[in-house]
C-alpha cells in the first residue's frame, strides 16, 4: 500500500533538504576547525530532521531509526570524537585551504548548477523521489567531495568525506521504500570509518608529527 | 483621492515611526544585555536635541558637504515611501520596483560615501573605502535576490510579489527560502548592524558607517541619523511587503482593510525589532575582511535562489 | 531461511565468517596460519560443490547463476592457494621479527573476513547487500595494507582509503539512483533491488535515470576495479602491504569491483533506450592500458611495477566488456580467469624474491635463474605469461580482445595494441634484469628450509601449470560456460 504526499510535505522536505545543502556551504565557509565540526554537527541534524520527516510523510516508521542514527552519531559523537582527537593532538586550529573560501564558494554553487542540469532532463512523472530532492542530495554529495579536494588537513578531509556520505544519506531516504539494509550498512560504515579514521589520525601523527596532507605526499613513491 | 491620502499617511508614518523602531531595538538589546535600558521614545529627544544645536562645518568642507544630508534623508525617505507597509492603495506604488528602490538606497550611500571624503580625514576615508566595498557585493546580492523573487511572481514591484504571494503562489518554496536569507544578510549590511558594523561603537578603526558621518554635527547629523532610521525601518517594512504580506490591504479592498493592515504592520515591525535585537546580542562582529566572504555568501544564496526555480517546476 | 539464505551460499559465506572469527581469538600465531589455509580449504570444497549441481533458484537477497558460480569457484580456489603461500611467507616474516603476534592474528582474521565479504558480493542478489559486501573488503584490506606501520604503508593505506571510499560512496548513489528507476516498475521494497527481477523488468525503466546512475557506478566500481584515472590508490597500496595481500588484490578484488559493474551493465543492456555504456568503458579501459604501459618503464620498485600491470590488464578487460558481443565477452571473461591466475602466480615469486632480497627495488635484484633456479625459472615463466607470450592463457584472450576489436571497431585496435606493446616491453626489459646476469648478494631472511620453500612455491606451480593448459586447450564445459554468460552480458 502506497501512500502519495501531499504538495505542502513535498515542499517541507525541500526546505529541510536545501538547509542540509547550506549547512554543507557553511562547512566550505568556515576558518577555524571547530566551525567546521560544528556544522558538520548541524547538518547531520538536519539530516536527522530530513529522515525523521521522511519517516512521518512515507509512513516508513524504520527511518526514524535512521534519523536516530544521524542524530546520534553523525550529531553528536562524530564531532564530539574529532573535537577531541583535535584537542589531543594539537592539531592547527585554522583551515589551511587549497582554494580560497571565495573561489570555493563559487564553485560549490557551480556544482549545484551542475546537479541541478543532470538531473533536469529526468522528468518528475511519479519518481520516488522528486527532481528537487535529487538534485539537492546530489549537490550535497558534490559539495563535500569539494570539501575534500580544497582542505589540507585530515580531520577537514574527514568531515568532507562525512558530508558526501551525509547527501548519500539525503537521497536514501527520501527514494520511498528503500529497503533498511542499505541504511543500517551506511551506519554501520560511518561507524567503523570513524575507528578507522582515529587510528589513522594516531599513526600519521606519530610518523609525521603533523596531519598536514601535504607532508603525506613527499613520501609517493612513484619517484624511482 | 483616497490614494494620495494613503500615500501621505505612509509617508509620515515611515518618517514618524522610524525613530520609535530604533528605539525598541536599542531597549531590547539593554535587556538581553542585562542593562535597564533608555526609553524607547529617547531617538525621538536625541533627534530634537540634535536640531537644536549648531552646525559646526569644517573649513575644508566643500558645498556638497552641506547639501549631502539633505539628499541622503530625502533619497531614503522616498525608498521608504513606496514600498507598502499596511496598503498597497497608494499613487507612487504602481512607478515603484524593487530595482528603483536599490537605485534610490544607491544614491544615499553614494552621498554618504562623498560626505565622508569630503572633509579630507583618514577616518571618513576608511568608512568610505568600507562602505564602498560592502556595497559592491551587497548591491549585486539585492538584484539577484530580486530577480529570483521576479522570475517567480512576474513582477519586480514590492506590491506585486505581495499581491502573488497573497494568492498563494509561492508557499514554502525552496527559492523564496533562500531569497528570504540573502535579503536578511543583505539588510544587516545595508544598515551597519552586527556582525557587519556595530552602530554603537567609538572605535573609529572599526566604523563602517559611523566613520563616514563623524565630522557632522547639528541639524546635519540629525538628518543623517534619521535617515538611518528610516533606511532600518524601510528594510524591516520591504522584508514584511515581500515575505509576509498578510493584512496590507489592496487596492480594490475597503479602508477598514488599511487600518487593520496598519495594526498588523505594527506587530511584524515590532517582532522584527526584537528579532533583530535577539540576534545582534548572540553574535560577534566579523572582521572586516570577513564582511566580504558573508557578503559573497549572501550573492551566492540569491544565485542559488535563481537556479533552484529551475528545479522546482515552478517556471 | 533467515534472509532467504540458501544452503550451498550458507557453507560458502559460513566457512570465511566463522574463520574470521576464530582466527581473530587464536592466540598462537602458528596455528592461525594453518587454521587460515584449513578454513580456504573448506570455503573452496564448499564452492567446487555448486559445480556438480543444478543451479539453485536465487532468492531476494542471494543468487547462484552462470556467471558468478565460476567467479565464486575461482575466488575460493585463489584465496586457498593464497592462502598456502601466506602461510609461508608469514611464518619467514614473524621469524624475522618483522611481524608480531597482535599483527598476526589481526592479519589472519581480517583475510578470512575479506574473503567472506568477496564471495558475499559475488553471491549476493541485492545490489544493497553487494555494495555492503564489496565496501567491506574495502574497509578489510585498507586494514591489512597499513600492517607493517612504516610511514610509506600509512600514506597508502590513507590515500587506499580515502579514494576508495568516495568511490564506494559513488557506487552506492548510483545503486540509490537505479532503485529510483525500478521503483515506479516494481513497487517498494526489496524487490525493487533485486538483480534477477531488475534485470527482467529492466526495460520499463526510465532511460535517463539508469544512465546518470550508470555513469556514478562506473566511476564508483571503476575506482575500486583500477580504471584509470581513478588508479590512484592501486600503486601503493599493492606496494605497501604484505605480499599476500597484493596477490589477492589484484587477483580476486579488482575482478569483484568489475563483476559489480557489469551487473549494472546487464541491466542497461535489458533496457535498450539507456546510454551505450560501451563507449566510456573503452575509453576508461583505453588509457588504463596507456598509462600503465607507459608507467611501467622507469618503475624501480618490484611490486609497483607488478601493480601497473595489473591495471593494464584491467583495462584490457575492461575494453573488452565495453567491446561487447559474444567474442570480445568470452574474451574479457576468459582475462579475468588468467589474470587472476597469473598475477596472483607472480606476486607469489615477488613475495619470495623481496624476502631473499632484502629489497623491493628491482635494480639490486640479478640473476634470479642462477641463485635460485626454481624459483626463477618459475617467474620467468609467470612473467612472460602476463606479458602476453604464446602458449599460455593470457596470449589466447588478449588475442581474442585484439580480434574482436578489430571485427567491430578497427580504429580502437591501434590504441589498444600499441598499449600491449609498449607493456610487453616494459615487462620483458624489466625481467631479463631480474632473471639473467650475474647474481648480486642477497641480503633477506635466513633460508627457511626445504619444506617452507617449497610450500611457498608450490600455489605458483600450481598456477602456472593451470594458465599453460587454459592456454592449450579450455575444457568443453568451461567454453560453454564462458558462452553462456557472453551472451547475457549483451
Amino acid at each position: 500500500m502506497t501512500y502519495e504526499p501531499l504538495a505542502y510535505e513535498f515542499d517541507v522536505a525541500h526546505m529541510i533538504d536545501a538547509m542540509v545543502l547550506m549547512f554543507g556551504f557553511q562547512l566550505l565557509y568556515q576558518r577555524r576547525m571547530q566551525s567546521v565540526l560544528r556544522s558538520f554537527a548541524l547538518q547531520a541534524v538536519a539530516l536527522a530532521a530530513a529522515a525523521a520527516w521522511q519517516a512521518h510523510v512515507q509512513r516508513a516508521p524504520h527511518l526514524y531509526a535512521t534519523a536516530a542514527i544521524a542524530l546520534v552519531f553523525k550529531g553528536m559523537i562524530v564531532p564530539f570524537a574529532l573535537n577531541w582527537l583535535v584537542v589531543k593532538l594539537g592539531i592547527h586550529r585554522n583551515v589551511e585551504t587549497a582554494l580560497g573560501i571565495g573561489p570555493s564558494m563559487i564553485v560549490g554553487v557551480a556544482l549545484v548548477a551542475l546537479s541541478i542540469l543532470l538531473v533536469l532532463p529526468v522528468t518528475g512523472k511519479a519518481t520516488a523521489l522528486t527532481r528537487e530532492s535529487l538534485a539537492l542530495a546530489m549537490s550535497v554529495i558534490l559539495l563535500g567531495m569539494l570539501m575534500m579536494i580544497t582542505r589540507h588537513n585530515a580531520v577537514t578531509q574527514v568531515v568532507g568525506f562525512m558530508a558526501l556520505e551525509n547527501g548519500l544519506i539525503l537521497a536514501a531516504v527520501g527514494a520511498k521504500g528503500m529497503p533498511l539494509v542499505v541504511e543500517i550498512s551506511i551506519a554501520f560504515s560511518v561507524l567503523v570509518a570513524m575507528i578507522l579514521f582515529g587510528i589513522f589520525f594516531f599513526q600519521i601523527r606519530e610518523r609525521f608529527d603533523s596531519l598536514d596532507l601535504r607532508y603525506l605526499e613527499y613520501y609517493r613513491g612513484d619517484r624511482q | 483621492m483616497s490614494a494620495i491620502v494613503w500615500q501621505l499617511l505612509h509617508a509620515l508614518l515611515m518618517v514618524g515611526l522610524a525613530p520609535l523602531v530604533t528605539g525598541i531595538v536599542r531597549l531590547a538589546k539593554s535587556r538581553l544585555q542585562g542593562r535597564r535600558g533608555p526609553s524607547p521614545l529617547q531617538p525621538y529627544r536625541d533627534l530634537y536635541r540634535l536640531l537644536q544645536k549648531e552646525a559646526i562645518v569644517a573649513d575644508s568642507a566643500s558645498w556638497l558637504f552641506r547639501v549631502a544630508p539633505y539628499l541622503i534623508f530625502t533619497a531614503t525617505w522616498t525608498g521608504a515611501a513606496i514600498v507598502p507597509a499596511f496598503t498597497s492603495d497608494m499613487t507612487l506604488v504602481p512607478a515603484a520596483d524593487l530595482i528603483a528602490l536599490v537605485a534610490m538606497l544607491g544614491v544615499a550611500r553614494f552621498f554618504t560615501a562623498l560626505a565622508g571624503m569630503d572633509v579630507g580625514t583618514a577616518f571618513g576615508g576608511i568608512g568610505s573605502s568600507r562602505e564602498m566595498m560592502i556595497a559592491s557585493l551587497a548591491e549585486p546580492a539585492m538584484l539577484m535576490m530580486t530577480f529570483s523573487l521576479s522570475l517567480l511572481a512576474g513582477t519586480t514591484a514590492p506590491a506585486g510579489i505581495g499581491a502573488f504571494v497573497l494568492k498563494g503562489g509561492i508557499h514554502l518554496d525552496v527559492s523564496a527560502g533562500l531569497a528570504l536569507l540573502s535579503l536578511l544578510m543583505v539588510a544587516i549590511a545595508e544598515n551597519g548592524r552586527i556582525p557587519v558594523d556595530n552602530p554603537s561603537t567609538h572605535l573609529e578603526l572599526t566604523m563602517v558607517h559611523e566613520a563616514m558621518v563623524l565630522e557632522y554635527s547639528g541639524r546635519h547629523l540629525a538628518l543623517i541619523e534619521a535617515a538611518g532610521m528610516v533606511r532600518l525601518l524601510l528594510y524591516m517594512t520591504l522584508i514584511a511587503s515581500i515575505f509576509a504580506p498578510w493584512g496590507i490591504a489592496q487596492p480594490d479592498e475597503p479602508a477598514v482593510f488599511a487600518v487593520t493592515g496598519l495594526l498588523l504592520f505594527l506587530v511584524k515591525v515590532v517582532l522584527m525589532a526584537v528579532a533583530l535585537a535577539v540576534f545582534e546580542t548572540s553574535i560577534a562582529k566579523m572582521r572586516v575582511f570577513r564582511v566580504a566572504d558573508f557578503l559573497g555568501g549572501a550573492l551566492l544564496l540569491a544565485l542559488l535562489a535563481t537556479i533552484f526555480i529551475y528545479v522546482s517546476e515552478a517556471v | 531461511m533467515i534472509l532467504g539464505l540458501l544452503p550451498q551460499v550458507a557453507w560458502i559465506l559460513g566457512f570465511p565468517l566463522v574463520g574470521a572469527l576464530v582466527l581473530a581469538l587464536l592466540p598462537a600465531w602458528r596455528w592461525a596460519a594453518w587454521g587460515n589455509v584449513v578454513i580456504s580449504g573448506g570455503t573452496l570444497v564448499a564452492a567446487a560443490m555448486l559445480l556438480g549441481q543444478p543451479l539453485p533458484r536465487p532468492t531476494r537477497m542471494f543468487l547462484i547463476d552462470p556467471f558468478n558460480i565460476y567467479l565464486v569457484v575461482l575466488t575460493a580456489f585463489v584465496a586457498f592457494t593464497t592462502a598456502i603461500f601466506s602461510a609461508a611467507y608469514i611464518s619467514r616474516e614473524a621469524k624475522a621479527g618483522q611481524l608480531d603476534a597482535k599483527h598476526l592474528r589481526f592479519y589472519h582474521g581480517m583475510y578470512q573476513a575479506f574473503v567472506f565479504s568477496m564471495l558475499l558480493a559475488l553471491t549476493a542478489n541485492n545490489i544493497g547487500l553487494m555494495w555492503v559486501a564489496v565496501e567491506a573488503a574495502t574497509l578489510t584490506t585498507v586494514l591489512m595494507v597499513s600492517l607493517y606501520r612504516t610511514r610509506a604503508a600509512i600514506e597508502a593505506a590513507w590515500k587506499y582509503f580515502i579514494l576508495c571510499s568516495v568511490g564506494i560512496g559513488m557506487a552506492l548513489f548510483g545503486t540509490t539512483l537505479v532503485y529510483l528507476a525500478a521503483q515506479p516498475v516494481m513497487g517498494e521494497g526489496e524487490l525493487a533491488m533485486a538483480w534477477s527481477y531488475l534485470v527482467i523488468a529492466a526495460p520499463g525503466f526510465q532511460p535517463d535515470l539508469l544512465s546518470l546512475a550508470f555513469v556514478f557506478l562506473l566511476v564508483g566500481y571503476g575506482t575500486k576495479t583500477g580504471l584509470a584515472p581513478l588508479h590512484a590508490w592501486l600503486p601503493d597500496a599493492h606496494a605497501e602491504g604484505p605480499t599476500p595481500i597484493s596477490a589477492v588484490l589484484s587477483g580476486l578484488l579488482l575482478n569483484v569491483a568489475l563483476y559489480a559493474l557489469l551487473r549494472f551493465k546487464m541491466i542497461m543492456a535489458a533496457n535498450g533506450q539507456s546510454m551505450l555504456p560501451g563507449p566510456l568503458m573503452i575509453a576508461m579501459g583505453l588509457s588504463s592500458v596507456s598509462l600503465a604501459a607507459f608507467m611501467l618503464y622507469r618503475r624501480g620498485d618490484i611490486k609497483r611495477l607488478f601493480a601497473y600491470s595489473s591495471i593494464e590488464h584491467m583495462g584490457i578487460i575492461t575494453f573488452a566488456f565495453g567491446i561487447g558481443g559474444a567474442v570480445a565477452n568470452f574474451a574479457g571473461l576468459m582475462h579475468m580467469t588468467m589474470h587472476s591466475l597469473t598475477k596472483s602466480a607472480i606476486f607469489f615469486g615477488v613475495g619470495i624474491i623481496t624476502q631473499n632480497a632484502g629489497t623491493k627495488h628491482m635494480d639490486s635484484i640479478r640473476g634470479l635463474t642462477v641463485s635460485h633456479p626454481a624459483l626463477g625459472w618459475a617467474f620467468l615463466v609467470a612473467v612472460l605469461a602476463i606479458a602476453g607470450l604464446p602458449p599460455m592463457g593470457i596470449f589466447m584472450s588478449e588475442f581474442l580482445v585484439v580480434s574482436s576489436a578489430f571485427a567491430r571497431e578497427p580504429l580502437l585496435t591501434l590504441p589498444l595494441a600499441f598499449g600491449l606493446m609498449v607493456g610487453f616491453g616494459a615487462l620483458l626489459h624489466r625481467l631479463q634484469g631480474l632473471s639473467f646476469g650475474e647474481p648480486l648478494p642477497m641480503r633477506g631472511h635466513a633460508h627457511p628450509g626445504f619444506a617452507l620453500s617449497a610450500l611457498a612455491l608450490a600455489p605458483m606451480f600450481a598456477h602456472i601449470a593451470l594458465v599453460l593448459v587454459a592456454g592449450l586447450y579450455l575444457p568443453a564445459q568451461l567454453v560453454d560456460w564462458f558462452q553462456r554468460v557472453a551472451g547475457l552480458l549483451g
